[in-house]
């Protein structure tokens, strides 16, 4: 990597906890823009929580604080002054399972455009986005069509569509093929590879090979003692792959634990 | 403060002030809706007691709750204002009603909670919600011209008016309450604990009548308390087949008056606004709000004992 | 083997008499309630059939049972019902998304929500008194169509706020949360994706409630009285009669015809409500049906 590299996201010192439980300690993390970073690491390390916390998802959890900084664009996000809608406008998130709302296809993918205020044309706009989910030529005659028509592997596209159409800086994913069939996966990883000179795309997953096969960076979270997760490792996948630096890294790739 | 941003956007992304204050007003809109609740119940206080108030200026509220002869309609020398025979006609027609309701809605329960296969549980569940929505008038039809005079051929001396018909008929209206109230307790009850006990060799009927009912017991008192304060405060029915002479009895056989049939009674009259007589009314009806909150509150309580316990 | 038969009794036989007899008991009790249903619709319609006309459809009502029309009533059920609702649905729909979406876990709301779950097991009557010193002579409404709706309106609001935020709870959280990832304020994830998501349920509460509310004579005899009306009510602030109050009017009056034409106009009163209940059950398979699609 020869240009130097710009930073998405840069976390301080962040901590996170559920009412007394602390969840994260101390990470420290800075993303690469228009990378692909993947966060693994054993069920319960904090992965997820990790994720929210860069839309500050987390807010909607009673009970949850946050402590520490998630600087993005110069700016704090947990600044009082912040608003969390904005935010949400500029990271977009793809969830576990995929989620459509009730509606038809159409309007799925113009929800976040009108909740946003779009001023373009927001039939282009869909389009633009079916088509940058790879989505397009399978849904274009039936875009009245209720989105639980459609199969598994496309609703989960159609939910990147959603998140694509608002035009996110940065695309959250939380384990976004975990629910589907391994054609539908590699459908949702060939499309990550080809999102990513544009936009910056954090993954957790709990799939080694899918971190190898699609991440440029891996971060390796762990769970302490106290059942709270910290960062082991962070740099780029071949590296904490092929050769990394600490013992506990590659005890888990290997399989040694999990 | 906004976020530094560099690409240009067709987003107006701007104007999260006014959208900020938006969100504020609707919320301040919908907390209003949920104080609405609040105001009614501070309405049916403040209304209730405002003119009880009144009324037990005139009225000492001793004479009022020991008094045994209720009479407020006539003219003074003969005038009384004593409460008990209202609440004993009101406890008497619940006393009838639960003899019917409590052991027909429990067997019911335990029926369709423990015996009766999908199919049987999926007919007869709406039969008993056409029961529970029949309109209360209805009931007191059916009291007054079908219960009566079948009643009337075995019990030659019971009258027109009286409290065992409108008691009787009032047990098949809160059935449903029972019943369902009761099966949802049971259906709460672990499969485990029946297996444990089938396993050890039990019957079908000591599974019910051994675990599963003394393990679902507070929610089926619960169940019974919620059913016999609907029976208190219920009005038409006892209106239109018990009859208006308020009596301090236990006979089931003669004609009575609820607190309910009188504060009806009342207000058919078009009472004077600020009389004693308009007054009265609510002097009843605050007693008969204190009985049925009480009711009400020990139901919730044992609810959440039984809830605790899973 | 020989040695658990002497330490156990198993009175198997007796065991198995037990069972049938209390089979035959709980069996009993459920047909007991079934009779109980039918003889009341049986005996409704015989008494009422022979009476049930156009004439009896399309007059009002009359001193003389044979040309006593049920008209008035009518009218002022259906205008008493959809001035009900009109007060209702956006009250409860309010109440209900700030409870489910808005309100903070604090003792206020705590106290709102036993509130709520309290005021359901209020007498109605008591809430007919709430009215008569409220709307009738408070707020000077008189004994008006518009007093009785708004002291219905209060009766059914906890009965409808329940099952709104039953409907509204039964939104998948995941719908929120993309919603909330797409930048979305909260009042726009309510509006956009909430109660579009939550109205069939929330509906279908609505007419539950309103068929209870059709039903209810106590409150609303309480503020109209028993009152002889020859015309259709043309505002809010008319005197009003309902058809269960008529049906009271004519059951207290002696004479085997005006039992029949009681029992004419619970007819009527029935097929309105059950109609009402069949809507609600369509409304609720459908929206069972949609989204398990």
């Amino acid at each position: 990597m020869a240009e130097v590299a710009e930073i998405a996201i840069n976390v301080k010192n962040l901590n996170v906890w559920y009412g007394s439980f602390q969840a994260l300690k101390d990470i420290n993390l800075e993303v690469e823009k228009n990378q692909v970073t993947a966060l693994i690491g054993p069920s319960g390390c904090g992965k997820s929580t990790l994720l929210r916390c860069f839309n500050r998802m987390n807010e909607l959890i009673p009970g949850a604080r946050v402590g520490g900084q998630v600087m993005f664009a110069g700016t704090n996000l947990y600044d009082a002054s912040v608003d969390p809608t904005e935010i949400r406008s500029r990271i977009g998130m793809v969830f576990q399972k995929p989620n459509p709302f009730p509606k038809s296809i159409y309007q799925n993918v113009a929800f976040g455009l009108k909740v946003n205020g779009y001023q373009g044309n927001v039939d282009e706009a869909v389009e633009r986005s079916l088509r940058r989910a790879a989505l397009w030529e399978e849904v274009k005659d039936r875009l009245g069509t209720s989105a639980f028509k459609l199969s598994g592997g496309q609703q989960q596209r159609l939910c990147i569509a959603r998140a694509l159409a608002v035009e996110p800086e940065i695309v959250l994913m939380d384990e976004p093929a975990s629910a589907l069939d391994p054609i539908a996966t590699l459908a949702i990883e060939d499309l990550i590879r080809e999102l990513a000179p544009e936009v910056t795309i954090i993954i957790v997953t709990h799939n080694m090979q899918q971190a190898a096969r699609v991440s440029d960076y891996t971060a390796f979270l762990m769970v302490s003692e106290e059942r709270s997760g910290y960062l082991v490792e962070y740099g780029p996948t071949s590296q904490i792959f092929t050769n990394p630096k600490e013992e506990r890294t590659e005890a888990y790739i290997t399989g040694r634990f999990s | 403060m906004s976020i530094a941003s560099n690409t240009p956007s067709a987003f107006r992304r701007t104007g999260r002030r006014r959208a900020a204050f938006q969100e504020k007003l609707v919320k301040r809109i919908f907390f209003l809706c949920a104080l609405v609740s609040v105001l009614t119940t501070l309405g049916i206080l403040g209304t209730l007691l405002n003119e009880a108030i009144k009324f037990f200026l005139d009225v000492p509220v001793w004479s009022f709750l020991t008094g045994t002869q209720w009479s407020p309609l006539f003219s003074p020398p003969y005038q009384s204002f004593g409460v008990l025979p209202l609440v004993a006609g009101t406890l008497l027609i619940t006393t009838v009603a639960a003899a019917v309701a409590l052991p027909v809605g429990l067997a019911t329960a335990i029926f369709l909670s423990e015996y009766a296969p999908e199919r049987v549980r999926k007919t007869i569940k709406p039969i008993l919600e056409v029961l529970a929505g029949i309109p209360t008038v209805v009931y007191g039809f059916f009291a007054l011209t079908f219960v009566t005079p079948m009643l009337q051929k075995v019990l030659p001396e019971l009258l027109v008016f009286n409290a065992l018909s409108a008691g009787l008929v009032m047990g098949l209206m809160i059935v449903p309450m029972v019943s369902s109230l009761s099966e949802d307790a049971m259906l709460a009850v672990p499969r485990s604990l029946r297996e444990a006990a089938y396993a050890l060799g039990a019957t079908r009927i000591q599974v019910s009548l051994r675990v599963v009912v003394p393990a679902a017991l507070s929610g089926i008192v619960a169940a019974f308390i919620l059913a016999l304060s609907r029976a208190i405060g219920e009005t038409m029915l006892v209106t239109i087949a018990a009859g208006a002479t308020p009596k301090l009895t236990l006979n089931p056989m003669e004609s009575i008056q609820t607190m309910t049939a009188y504060i009806v009674q009342v207000s058919l009259g078009e009472a004077v606004h600020g009389s004693l007589e308009f007054r009265t009314i609510f002097a009843v009806g605050f007693l008969l709000f204190i009985m049925t909150l009480v009711m009400n509150v020990l139901g919730y309580f044992v609810v959440r004992r039984w809830r605790e316990k899973y | 083997m020989k040695q658990h038969e002497q330490l156990f009794t198993p009175r198997r036989t007796a065991r198995k008499i037990t069972g049938v007899v209390f089979y035959a008991l709980f069996l009993s009790a459920v047909v007991l309630s079934i009779a109980g249903l039918l003889t009341l619709v049986i005996q409704v319609l015989i008494e009422g059939v022979p009476w049930l006309s156009w004439h009896f459809l399309t007059n009002y009502p009359s001193r003389h049972a044979e040309e006593a029309g049920i008209l008035a009533a009518m009218t002022g059920t259906v205008y008493l019902m959809v001035l009900t609702a009109a007060l209702t649905i956006p009250l409860a729909i309010g109440a209900a998304i700030y409870l489910e979406e808005f309100a903070p876990k604090n003792w206020f709301t705590t106290i709102i929500e036993i509130n709520i779950s309290n005021l359901a097991g209020v007498p109605s009557i008591v809430y007919g008194l709430l009215g008569i010193a409220l709307f009738v002579s408070w707020m000077n409404l008189g004994r008006s169509l518009l007093a009785g709706s708004m002291t219905l309106a209060l009766l059914i609001l906890p009965i409808v706020i329940l099952a709104s935020r039953e409907a509204i709870r039964a939104v998948p959280d995941t719908y929120r949360q993309a919603a909330y990832a797409l930048g979305a304020t909260q009042w726009q994830v309510v509006r956009g994706v909430v109660l579009p998501s939550s109205l069939p349920g929330i509906l279908t509460g609505v007419i539950l409630a309103m068929s209870r509310a059709i039903g209810e004579a106590a409150p609303v005899i309480a503020i109209s009285a028993l009152v002889y009306l020859t015309f259709v009510p043309g505002s809010p602030l008319d005197r009003f009669t309902v058809l269960p109050i008529q049906i009271f009017n004519w059951i207290s009056r002696p004479g085997d015809d005006f039992r029949g034409i009681a029992a004419a106009g619970i007819i009527v009163l029935l097929v309105i409500l059950l109609s009402m209940n069949a809507v609600a059950i369509y409304l609720r398979n459908r929206f069972q049906t949609r989204s398990e699609e």
